[in-house]
């Protein structure tokens, strides 16, 4: 049987690689991996926000996250500045700014590693309802936007030509990624966020034909990852969001010497 | 000139981008069933012409009209697909609307591209993809056709093709085209007329009219020389529009 603690971490790990899948593929396909990465690394800044006000953590985060978001939307306008170099700013002073503040608060004891590194064995069913209802809220988002998407993907100018209100698109694509990006912290941390949404979209695009067949089976792949890396964290006691994505490259790795079926 | 005869028309119209002139008081109309041709060097402010007229960049100044309600089939210079993205020519297609895979085939077998239904979209050649594109722009039903450099990365034989290609669509599908080229020699044949860019319009009219305009092979060099054996015309003809533009070109 399994313990109460491993099922509820196994629920949401699931839960998460599920979410990961799609947006992970959009990741993937539009080069987004910094800007993950950067939303990621506001996360702190998010916890010691929601400190601040008493609201509940994941809530700080989602509201900085969506906040960064839409300061990024508006900073990649500016041709000043190219896109990396500005996310780099963002990120490092996102994650700073972030641990200075925590260090002010006196009467804030935050475990910094559960932060950076997830605390899955430690999802309660707070965090459950958070990852069902935030991610699936942002899955049925995603499927709205799925069409559009594609299709600014393939050429910008030739959607906007078409008819689709790109920047309408873009943006809540945007705020979407914070928000998957708040409810995956629980679970992998806001170093390894990133990882969860590339490694297993980069997996399955070996096996995939159509853009719905990789974001289905990046899902799955998160799924076997999520459990093969619980597996081993509960076998070997090594810490489980960094297990989570050991299997994950190791799936990666494996996927290579299995001949491609589909280009 | 009457309004409602012009599917597209730019009137007076600058662009100003980070303080920068790029378009200079430029007016063009383009009837219906009509090829106009924009031709000039590098930097010449081909692809911006293209998408202040497409309503991509909106103009500093001056007027920019399409026909209300028109269908636009946009082709543009290049297509970056990340090559993780999964996607094969016949879904690119169904992208716009909800074309009929029957209807795809047949914009495909119109541009002579059928045998890459399937292929994967990374893998097209040069030829290939501009051909894609093409069908794609079709599948709309466009009343106006904007091609963006159609025939760039193509060998010169399938230049030709392609030109013969553009040609016989308008025949076809009676759209007006609105066509990029830096090349000065294929494209005359394909063209009804041509309009010389840079930054401000050097000179314009039939492509034998513009190939004999002092200010074309000011703009052009001994590059453009090579029109003179494809085309005969009378040396004497200047086109009205061009009695000022040399001074313009050279007044910057």
């Amino acid at each position: 049987m399994l313990a109460d603690f491993l099922l509820r971490a196994l629920l949401g790990g699931i839960g998460v690689a599920l979410v990961a899948g799609p947006f992970g593929s959009f990741v993937v396909w539009r080069r987004l991996a910094y800007f993950g990465d950067t939303l990621a690394h506001s996360a702190l800044l998010g916890v010691a926000f929601g400190f601040l006000l008493h609201i509940n953590l994941t809530l700080g985060i989602l509201v900085i996250g969506q906040l960064l978001a839409i300061l990024l939307f508006f900073g990649q306008r500016q041709k000043q500045l190219a896109s990396d170099t500005l996310l780099g700013i963002f990120s490092h002073g996102a994650l700073s700014l972030g641990l200075v503040c925590l260090a002010f608060m006196e009467d804030v004891r935050v475990d910094l590693l559960a932060y950076l590194f997830g605390d899955i064995l430690a999802i309660g069913t707070e965090d459950l309802i958070w990852i069902f209802c935030g991610g699936g809220l942002a899955l049925a988002g995603l499927f709205w936007l799925w069409k559009p998407l594609l299709a600014i993907t393939v050429h910008e100018d030739l959607a906007r030509v078409e008819g689709i209100p790109v920047d309408r698109v873009n943006w809540s694509f945007l705020g979407l990624i914070a928000l998957t990006v708040a409810v995956m912290m629980k679970v992998v941390g806001l170093l390894l966020v990133t990882s969860l949404l590339i490694i297993p979209a980069a997996t399955a695009r070996r096996f995939a034909g159509t853009p719905e067949g990789m974001a289905l089976l990046a899902s799955l792949i998160g799924c076997l990852a999520v459990c093969a890396g619980l597996y081993g964290s509960y076998q070997w006691d090594t810490p489980a969001g960094p297990s989570i994505v050991v299997a994950s490259c190791t799936l990666f790795a494996g996927s290579l010497l299995v001949p491609q079926s589909a280009t | 000139m009457s309004q409602s005869a012009n599917i597209l028309e730019l009137e007076q119209v600058d662009l100003v981008l980070s303080q920068k002139l790029l378009l200079e008081k430029i007016s063009l109309q383009l009837q219906p069933g009509e090829i106009l041709t924009v031709i000039g060097p590098n930097g010449a402010g081909k692809t911006t012409l293209v998408r202040v007229a497409l309503g991509l960049l909106p103009a500093t100044s001056g007027r920019v009209y399409r026909q209300a309600g028109i269908t636009v089939g946009y082709m543009p210079q290049r297509l970056h697909i990340d090559p993780t993205f999964p996607l094969t020519v016949k879904r690119f297609l169904s992208m716009t609307g909800k074309p009929q895979q029957s209807r795809i085939r047949q914009s495909l077998e119109e541009v002579g591209a059928a045998h890459v239904l399937n292929s994967p979209l990374q893998t097209l050649s040069g030829g290939e993809m501009q051909r894609v594109l093409l069908a794609h722009a079709l599948l709309r039903n466009p009343h106006l056709l904007v091609l963006d450099e159609p025939v760039q990365g193509v060998d010169v034989h399938g230049q030709i093709e392609l030109y013969q290609l553009i040609a016989g669509i308008r025949d076809q599908h009676r759209c007006a085209i609105l066509m990029v080229s830096h090349d000065l020699h294929l494209v005359m044949a394909a063209t009804d007329r041509v309009l010389c860019l840079n930054r401000h319009i050097c000179c314009s009219g039939s492509p034998e009219a513009v190939t004999s305009d002092p200010a074309y092979l000011e703009l052009f060099g001994p590059q453009a020389v090579g029109n003179l054996a494809i085309y005969t015309h009378d040396r004497d003809h200047r086109h009205s529009s061009c009695a000022d533009c040399k001074e313009g070109n050279h007044a910057r």
